[in-house]
């Protein structure tokens, strides 16, 4: 990804061509992100937009899976197939357990130096962001991060990727024309979920970690899980209401509660009632926070920033409640009220409250 | 041993993003004008090697790879008590990606360790204009620095024994890592809060003397290796997002009252989504 993105200067079409080295890389692959026994879902994300890719390309998907023996990672071989790949690259070492930079940037180094593939993509968690970073470097290769849409370049037959960049105002579609893998991390959320095919299945290429524990300088001391099992799942919950700072006053935030409540529904919130206290950061909705991909989204009182846009967009159906008949919501909601949201919101609790007992009596 | 701590803490200055447009008829950036600040990320690792430097002593050094004008956000670090700035400049660097904004940030601080061994170097989380995340573990691999990303606290640091002890981020939790000086620390955000400088610090950043370092200075031979031909990624296009085909389809009630508005906002929309009641499914929903 360009620290700097502009428009393309002339002088880069020096280094258009692929060199003739690299044109033995092919394949799509998607990094398996496995961490205590279990797949993080962008992985499975990931894997439906790779099968996209490599049909355009008619070349293969496979999925790289790295854990200790017997923590999960047989399931993960079996699942990745269902999800879409055609093969899947397995190297089961103890020093995979937890995870750490160095061991696993060492197994994938080695393994895209093996078996040269034109594209790699990892989810853009914690784990991804910092994996792909140090395995970009050491492959000396082109990395865009946080990818919105990838799309095969007609001509090049290179990774067209687009992102977000300056803050979310703008997007820019960057690729990689000269190096080899052409790396892309996705957040969470971002691609949609691919239908499982329980019936796939497909070859499974097992490869060494050749490191000791000694090798590995860092060790991991201990491992805190949250305490609060209370943590927002907004990235998956199937409704999402949101308030921003239409809502006014600190404690209109619980006519929102009251709504997602009657809903069974999550709560979110646009950034600058983060800032000011109103809401816990996880409950953050848009660039710098979660994605959501709710069934139903309603908003109330957000003005519908792009930074706020990028992130709740991939709703099936949005609502949105705003004052401004003009406000920027409008233009990406597929519903909307112009009204008060400190109204409307208790009348929707209560019309969805009164809709619901009909149902239940109903059976 | 005890001189204390040699810290450099990469910052860069950013663009208020929220003020950037697109022309809307050459679709180029409009830049004129947008104020510049520090990318707000980095104040969090800025924070955090002001306060190890409290608790054992050393310097803090602010390195910012950027045009001239970046010496702004340099001052304003000294001001917020850093001991130098030294600003890495050069039209060789124009156009860099995260790999070749890596291997121009990692010949300075090597430059820096060749004076005085450097113990940690520090990063923000990420910048709001590039937003990789990349050019931190790109330190920490060309340094050959221990790699210590989204980094929420430092419990324990011990130069003599060459171990740092750090909390990290991880899915569902947080993992406690031990490692070895020299290392790279990228800061999470929202983990500390920046000091006000104190009226000397602020006296002195104005009058201070940046260093200001072009790509021979800072040791690069190879300049082939930086900004647009040390590139491998590179921009095709930048736009702005497309609006949605239709606009928002109004809901209004049978009389304008709140309750008339909800009532049929609840009719649109279990009739475009009939499974909708059915999603709904806690207990609690049916109370
Ligand atoms: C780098 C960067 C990252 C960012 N990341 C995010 C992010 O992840 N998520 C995010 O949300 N923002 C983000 N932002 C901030 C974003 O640009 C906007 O400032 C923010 O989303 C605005 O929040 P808002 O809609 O609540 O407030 P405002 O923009 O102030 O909008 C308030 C809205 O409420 C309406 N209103 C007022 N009174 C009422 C009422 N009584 N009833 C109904 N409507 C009413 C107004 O008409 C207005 O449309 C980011 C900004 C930057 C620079």
């Amino acid at each position: 990804m360009s620290e700097t993105p502009a428009k393309p200067p002339a002088r880069a079409a020096k280094s258009k061509e692929l060199p003739e080295h690299l044109k033995a890389y092919r394949h799509v692959w998607v990094f398996i992100e496995l961490e205590h026994g279990r797949v993080h879902s962008v992985s499975w994300e990931l894997l439906g937009e790779a099968r996209k890719l490599a049909d355009t390309l008619k070349v293969d998907v496979a999925g790289v899976v790295l854990g200790p023996a017997g923590e999960g990672t047989d399931q993960a071989v079996a699942e990745a197939f269902h999800y879409g790949a055609d093969q899947v690259y397995l190297v089961e070492d103890p020093l995979l357990t937890n995870y750490r930079t160095d061991p696993f940037t060492k197994a994938l180094t080695d393994l895209v130096n093996t078996h040269k593939p034109e594209i790699l993509m990892l989810g853009a968690s914690t784990l991804g962001r910092d994996l792909a970073g140090a395995l970009a470097t050491t492959l000396a290769t082109g990395l865009t991060a946080d990818c919105t849409e990838l799309a095969i370049d007609g001509t090049s037959r290179a990774l067209a990727a687009t992102r977000p960049t300056f803050g979310g105002s703008l997007l820019c579609t960057i690729m990689t024309l000269a190096a080899r893998p052409q790396m892309a991390t996705v957040r969470p959320r971002v691609m949609s979920m691919p239908e499982p095919d329980r019936s796939r299945a497909g070859p499974v290429i097992r490869e060494r970690l050749d490191m000791v524990e000694e090798d590995i300088v860092t060790k991991v001391l201990d491992f805190i899980p949250d305490a609060d099992t209370n943590q927002a799942q907004l990235a998956f919950a199937d409704i999402v209401v949101a308030g921003g700072l239409g809502l006014q006053r600190p404690e209109n935030v619980q006519l929102v509660k009251d709504l997602a409540e009657v809903l069974g529904a999550e709560y979110g919130c646009s950034r600058p009632l983060i800032q000011k206290g109103w809401m816990t950061a996880d409950r953050q909705i848009g660039q710098t926070g979660k994605t959501i991909r709710p069934r139903l989204y309603i908003a109330a009182g957000i003005s519908g920033a792009i930074q706020h846009r990028v992130g709740s967009e991939g709703a099936d159906r949005i609502l949105a409640i705003n004052t401004d008949p003009n406000a920027p919501i409008f233009d990406f909601a597929h519903h909307g009220i112009v009204g008060d949201a400190l109204e409307i919101l208790p009348a929707l609790t209560e019309a969805f409250r009164a809709r619901l007992a009909v149902d239940r009596l109903a059976g | 041993m005890s001189q204390g701590l040699t810290m450099v803490v990469c910052i860069k200055q950013v663009p208020d993003s929220a003020q950037i447009r697109v022309h809307p008829v050459t679709n180029t950036i409009m830049r004129q004008g947008v104020p510049t600040i520090i990318n707000p990320y980095d104040l969090f690792a800025l924070e955090q090697a002001l306060a190890l430097r409290d608790q054992l002593g050393g310097t803090v050094t602010v390195l910012t790879m950027g045009p001239q004008m970046a010496e702004t956000s340099l001052r304003k670090a000294m001001g917020h008590g850093a001991d130098r700035a030294i600003l890495l400049t050069d039209r060789f660097f124009a156009g860099s990606d995260t790999l070749a904004t890596s291997f121009a940030l990692s010949a300075a601080i090597g430059k820096i360790n060749a004076e005085t061994p450097v113990d940690v170097v520090f990063t923000g989380k990420q910048t709001i204009d590039g937003d990789t995340a990349q050019v931190g573990p790109g330190i920490a691999r060309r340094m050959g620095l221990n790699q210590l990303t989204y980094v929420s606290a430092i419990p324990a640091i011990d130069k003599a024994a060459g171990e740092i002890t750090a909390h990290r981020r991880a899915e569902g939790g947080v993992q406690v890592l031990k490692t070895k000086l020299p290392c790279l620390v990228t800061m999470l955000e929202g983990t500390n809060e920046l000091r006000r400088g104190s009226l000397p610090d602020v006296l002195r950043a104005e009058r201070a003397e940046i260093t200001t370092w072009n790509a021979k200075d800072a040791g690069i031979e190879d300049v082939t290796k930086c900004g647009l031909k040390g590139s491998p990624t590179k921009v095709s296009k930048v736009f702005a997002p497309k609006p949605r085909s239709e606009r928002a389809a109004m809901i209004e009630g049978a009389d304008a009252t709140p309750a008339a508005i909800a009532a049929a906002a609840v009719e649109t929309l279990v009739a475009a989504d009939p499974a909708l009641p059915g999603v709904i499914t806690r207990p609690s929903a049916l109370a």
